[in-house]
């Protein structure tokens, strides 16, 4: 049988947010308190289910280039993109572009150990929030500490941002990506360009 | 300005150089930035404010801040706001307001304001910017620890801001007060927020705070920045520097205007510059009261004396008579007041030693009153984490037992009333919770408090006569016009507990809340009751809100278009532009149908079904639920969970199940997929998606962990796109022309993975929800929208048209296949449902054993079958109840037992009459009978049927 999961014509490819690049670019607010918000739709993305420990977890850092992050909150970059811990025996490995994962030198680590490998590249899509004012953005709807101490650059939890449930990637300094469900995207866009707004203004305390 | 009598010429923390103009009950008055309403309206001069509530008694302006029991205002703007003390609104150029007696009125114009929220962390939260919570976020900023510091007021300083300026040690620390704020407001880990709240304390040091962020801007407030913003606070470690109110007197017509507490004097002297009488008498029982008196002297005010309850002189009493010579009336109390419509005297009278006046009384001429009943700590927060209070009778004050784990108290609000103490203890709190916080903090020692001055408290000065029943003009609670004979008739009731008198009187429910009666209240019971103190009596419990929160600011932006997240499916963008009126299945938008130009939905509904069943039509079923599922043991599991057998389904086959709960009930249903040995891909209904998922991460954590299994949601990775009807082949022949699609090629419940003409790789099961020949396919959402135009274009020349969910309902009813969540409630079990094929004999599974319970046996269950009315025409709503022939349909003319009730109604096109599908008792055995189904007040004749109506024989599914 054909694999359904292989990769199609690049040019028949979506993502949630295009019709909204307009609008996501008029949100952008420059200045002292700039933000800015970006889709970064169709990257290949992986869900792992392995245990992380043993031959299982060696095998599966081979074919990555990388060990998988072991503790609550940590990534890890390998050669197929940044790998986020999601629990102790599960992980999300999203890559930088569209190419195909290594799903079958994936699934031959895996082999017969109880766990799983399963393309979700089109399960989530990624969005991007940039500038000195994109913690204060987030704070207006994102329950954890996102102070640098508690949550510098290289970490990612699993949470909500203005009700929507998603995974929060502080990928860089001032840059999170926030990857919802992609039948969220729209809905968290309109939140977050919603809250970017007062950044542009005059500030008020 | 000359023509301001109470203002005076210098001082004051306002800003002389701006005049703002306002309007109050419409007269036009004036102020300055830095101003309160009631400060501008006090440099006014004498002024009364709304009559009381229940009295309807004039009343003016008695504290400077959230503790005056009265003036309230009706602030007018885009969306007038009611209920606001006139002691905290402060003063924008255009302001219009207008006076309130007590009960304000909701404005039902929507609300333009903008409302948002803020999540944040902090190390240390400090409550209070006084000089005993600005001491402790120093000592913790200084430790390195991440501070928030919050003040309700606009300026921080606390008390010091209404001290006199000067070179004396108050004057000194309000520079140190001035200089701390700088140093704090330059430190990268603290902040400090003004004009913020703190109103709710919650378990895990949570805290919840309003910030008024634009009001005092006026017409200068940026649109699009919150006008209220709702601060959610987790806190390693808390510090309460929260302050203390003063306490009024309880005396006969101690309610005229002019009576104010001697604070709230000081107050408006030295932050608002503003001497709000010219002739002043001071009545306390304490020595705090002596700093208004001598700071009125020195802003040109005569005082005519001190009434001092207590009978010896202090020294901060003996030093205030020899330096202004006012004569200090000790053993004294004002027992009464005179004016018309404000004060214009008062009578001091001598108090024997049990408190009551003796001799005659002397009258003063005055036109202000500054009473001082002691100070009450602000123990709100504390209490509101069920910290202990206990009762101080050295300090006539409720005060805080033991602080709560994880938080310190500094300053007043635990009874240290003077400056050194507040600085020194609020440098502790902070140096100790930064400790706490995982700081490195040099802790100080423990401050050595100074023996507080000698008070002695008047909870009730008695009036003429001995009977308490006749003092009702001894106000306690000015708000709710409750006075001394109001408490005593709700004593004389039998009432002992201050919560059933409160709820018995009123006190202490109006909106500030028994600020300043509360503690009053318990003292006039205990005084009427015989009791020593306040303290025997207990207190009241705190609640959160401290100060009231509007809605608006609790929903925040979570209003209108942001009330709740809507998911939009892949195939969304396309939906809309064929003009899709999509309805809401939980959070998802999903088409419910497609009109064409002039078609109502009854008539695009009909045409949408007859597409799908007499040629092709196509749907977007993209929501359903949708989990991986694999390990050695799938099988194994998927038989346990499903009530039918999935172990034995062959790779590349699809099955139907059911799965039940417990209680043997349906709680969901479905198609699972076997794609390989180790791997199933199992479906859910759209609303149960991820409530299945966790049901069944459930029992593989709690239940089952032995077995090798994973599950991972892929719901959103697909885009299904469902092609439907007697034409469907062909359409999907030229899809996936790869695919070979012939009727033995490609049975009925297959699956099949192909790459689409397009290049799309796909999979594609023949599944059906409508008794038809299906198809759906199923491709990575990248290219649901272009495999969706692709089916549209591969089906033109069938005349494919695109359907919505209410067809689906239609089509699907038509053949009997329940939708779980409309067909079910939670009641209903396979074998109500006539699905007993469904049920396996040979296996265990989740809810068997329930199955066989006495009561899910019972002949009499509801049993899903189908109605069709008698007449061929009565539309049959969801919802219809279902009673038996000759049930008299109201309880007047007999009971009217209920049978069942309709579950879905259609009209159906195909059928050429309305059915519905129903739960009714023991259904099965009455098919071919007659019931009735009450529409309104019509009963409609309905036929009892099998709940198969179309195509019972299942002809059409291999098209």
């Amino acid at each position: 049988m054909a694999d359904p999961t292989a990769p199609g014509p690049a040019a028949l490819r979506r993502g949630p947010l295009d019709h909204l690049s307009g609008a996501l670019r008029a949100a952008t607010v420059t200045g002292p308190r700039a933000v800015a918000l970006t889709a970064l739709p169709c990257r290949t993305t992986t869900a792992l289910r392995a245990a992380p420990d043993g031959p299982v977890g060696a095998r599966l850092a081979k074919v990555l280039g990388a060990p998988l992050p072991t503790r609550c909150g940590e990534t890890a970059r390998t050669d197929h993109g940044t790998a986020l811990w999601l629990g102790p025996d599960e992980w999300l490995l999203v890559a930088e572009d569209a190419a195909p994962a290594p799903l079958t030198a994936l699934d031959e680590a895996l082999g017969d150990a109880p766990g799983q490998i399963v393309d979700v590249s089109a399960q989530r899509t990624v969005l991007e929030l940039r500038g000195p004012a994109a913690r204060d953005v987030l704070e207006k709807g994102c329950a954890p500490d996102l102070h640098p101490r508690a949550f510098p650059p290289g970490r990612a939890v699993t949470t909500a941002v203005g009700q929507v449930p998603l995974i929060l990637w502080h990928s860089a300094a001032d840059t999170y990506r926030l990857l919802p469900r992609s039948s969220f995207a729209e809905h968290l866009a309109h939140w977050l360009t919603d809250a970017m707004g007062e950044y542009g203004l005059p500030e008020v305390d | 300005m000359t023509d301001r009598p109470a203002r005076l010429p210098h001082g004051g923390r306002i800003d002389r150089t701006t005049t703002l103009r306002f309007t109050l009950d419409g007269r036009e008055l004036t102020g300055h930035p830095g101003d309160t309403v009631a400060s501008a309206l006090l440099a006014h001069g004498p002024t009364a404010t709304a009559p009381s509530l229940h009295r309807g008694r004039p009343r003016g302006i008695v504290g400077a801040g959230v503790e005056d029991p009265g003036t309230l205002l009706r602030i007018e703007g885009p969306c007038a706001e009611s209920m606001l003390p006139a002691t905290t609104v402060e003063l924008y150029d255009g302001l219009r307001a207008t006076t309130l007696t007590g009960r304000g009125r909701l404005d039902p114009t929507p609300d333009p304001a903008v409302y948002d929220k803020k999540y944040v962390h902090t190390d240390v939260l400090v409550v209070g910017a006084g000089p005993a919570g600005l001491a402790a976020a120093a000592a913790a900023g200084r430790a390195g620890a991440r501070v928030l510091l919050i003040e309700d007021r606009p300026d921080t300083g606390g008390a010091l801001l209404a001290t006199a300026p000067g070179d004396g040690p108050e004057a000194a620390a309000l520079t140190w007060a001035t200089a701390t704020r700088a140093a704090l407001d330059a430190e990268p880990e603290v902040r400090v927020l003004t004009r913020t709240c703190a109103f709710g304390a919650y378990d895990g040091n949570y805290v919840l705070a309003l910030q008024r962020r634009t009001d005092h801007l006026g017409a200068a407030a940026p649109a699009g920045v919150s006008r209220q913003r709702l601060w959610h606070i987790r806190a390693r470690q808390v510090v309460l520097a929260t302050g203390a109110h003063e306490r009024p007197l309880v005396f006969a017509d101690n309610d005229r205007p002019g009576v104010m507490l001697a604070h709230a004097v000081r107050a408006y002297l030295h932050r608002y510059g503003v001497l709000p009488g010219r002739r002043a008498v001071v009545a306390t029982t304490g020595d705090s009261a002596y700093a208004t008196a001598a700071d009125l002297v020195a802003a040109g005010c005569t005082v005519a004396a001190v009434a001092d309850s207590r009978p010896e002189l202090t020294a901060t009493a003996r030093e205030f008579h020899d330096g202004t010579g006012v004569p200090v009336l000790t053993g004294s109390a004002v027992t009464g007041t005179s004016g018309t419509d404000r004060l214009d005297g008062v009578t001091v009278r001598p108090l024997d030693a049990a408190g009551r006046p003796t001799g005659p009384g002397t009258a003063l001429t005055c036109d202000l009153l500054a009473v001082s009943g002691g100070w009450s700590p602000v123990v709100h927060l504390h209490s509101q984490r069920r910290g202990a209070l206990r009762w101080d009778a050295d300090l006539a004050a409720f005060v805080p037992g033991a602080a709560v784990d994880g938080q310190h108290l500094a300053g007043a609000v635990r009874g240290t009333y003077d400056t050194a103490g507040c600085l020194a203890e609020g440098a502790r709190a902070g140096a100790l919770a930064a400790s706490a916080a995982g700081c490195a903090a040099t802790v100080p020692p423990p401050h050595r408090p100074q023996a507080p001055a000698p008070v002695r408290p008047l909870w009730l000065i008695p009036g003429d006569g001995d009977d308490p029943a006749a003092w009702d003009t001894h106000f306690v609670d000015l708000q709710r016009d409750v006075t001394v004979a109001d408490l005593h008739r709700a004593a004389g009731t039998g009432m002992r507990g201050a919560e059933h008198i409160k709820r018995y009187t009123t006190l202490g429910t109006g909106h500030d809340q028994g600020r300043t009666s509360g503690v009053n209240a318990l003292g006039v019971l205990a005084t009427l009751q015989g009791a020593d103190s306040p303290g025997a009596l207990g207190t009241t419990t705190y609640r959160a809100p401290y100060t009231p929160v509007a809605f608006a600011a609790l929903a925040g932006r979570e209003t209108g278009a942001l009330y709740d997240p809507v998911r939009r499916t892949a195939l969304h963008q396309g939906h809309m532009a064929r003009g899709a009126v999509f309805e809401d299945v939980g959070q998802w938008k999903r088409p419910h149908f497609y009109p064409r130009p002039g078609e109502d939905m009854d008539a695009a509904v009909a045409r949408e079904c007859r597409a799908a069943r007499e040629g092709v039509a196509f749907m977007d079923a993209s929501t359903l639920g949708k989990i991986e599922i694999r390990g050695a043991d799938a099988g194994e599991f998927l038989n346990r969970v499903y009530t039918n057998g999935f172990k034995k389904l062959r790779p590349g086959l699809a099955r139907y199940g059911v799965m039940c709960g417990e209680d043997g009930m349906i709680v969901d249903d479905g198609v699972t997929l076997r794609l390989a040995d180790d791997r199933y891909f199992m479906t859910t209904t759209t609303g149960n998606a991820a409530a299945v998922l966790d049901r069944l991460e459930e029992w593989l954590q709690t239940e089952w962990p032995e077995l090798d299994v994973t599950c991972t949601s892929v719901t959103e990775q697909w885009a299904t796109v469902a092609v439907v009807g007697p034409r469907s082949r062909a359409v999907v022949a030229r899809l996936a022309p790869a695919l070979d699609i012939g009727r033995e090629a490609f049975p009925f419940m297959a699956v099949r993975e192909t790459v689409l003409a397009s290049g799309v790789p796909a999979r594609i099961c023949r599944i059906s929800f409508s008794g038809e020949l299906a198809y759906e396919i199923n491709v990575s959402a990248w290219y649901g929208q272009a495999v969706w135009d692709q089916v549209e274009a591969a089906g033109r020349p069938e005349g494919i048209t695109p359907y919505g969910t209410e067809a689906m309902h239609v089509l699907r009813a038509e053949k009997g296949f329940l939708i779980v969540g409309q067909d079910t409630d939670g009641t209903v079990t396979p074998l109500d449902a006539g699905m007993d094929w469904v049920v396996s004999r040979h296996k265990d599974f989740i809810g068997k054993r329930s199955l066989s319970r006495p009561d899910t046996v019972r002949p009499d269950r509801h049993h899903l079958v189908a109605l069709i009315p008698a007449d061929r025409r009565t539309p049959l709503p969801e919802g219809t109840q279902i009673v038996d022939r000759g049930t008299p349909l109201t309880p007047q003319d007999g009971p009217v037992p209920m049978l069942g009730h309709i579950t879905s109604g259609y009209r159906s096109p195909a059928l050429g009459h309305p059915f519905a599908l129903a739960l009714l008792a023991g259904g099965r055995d009455r098919i071919g009978d007659q019931v009735v189904a009450v529409v309104g007040d019509t009963p409609v004749p309905v036929v009892v049927s099998s709940p198969v109506l179309y195509d019972p024989e299942g002809t059409r599914r291999d098209g």
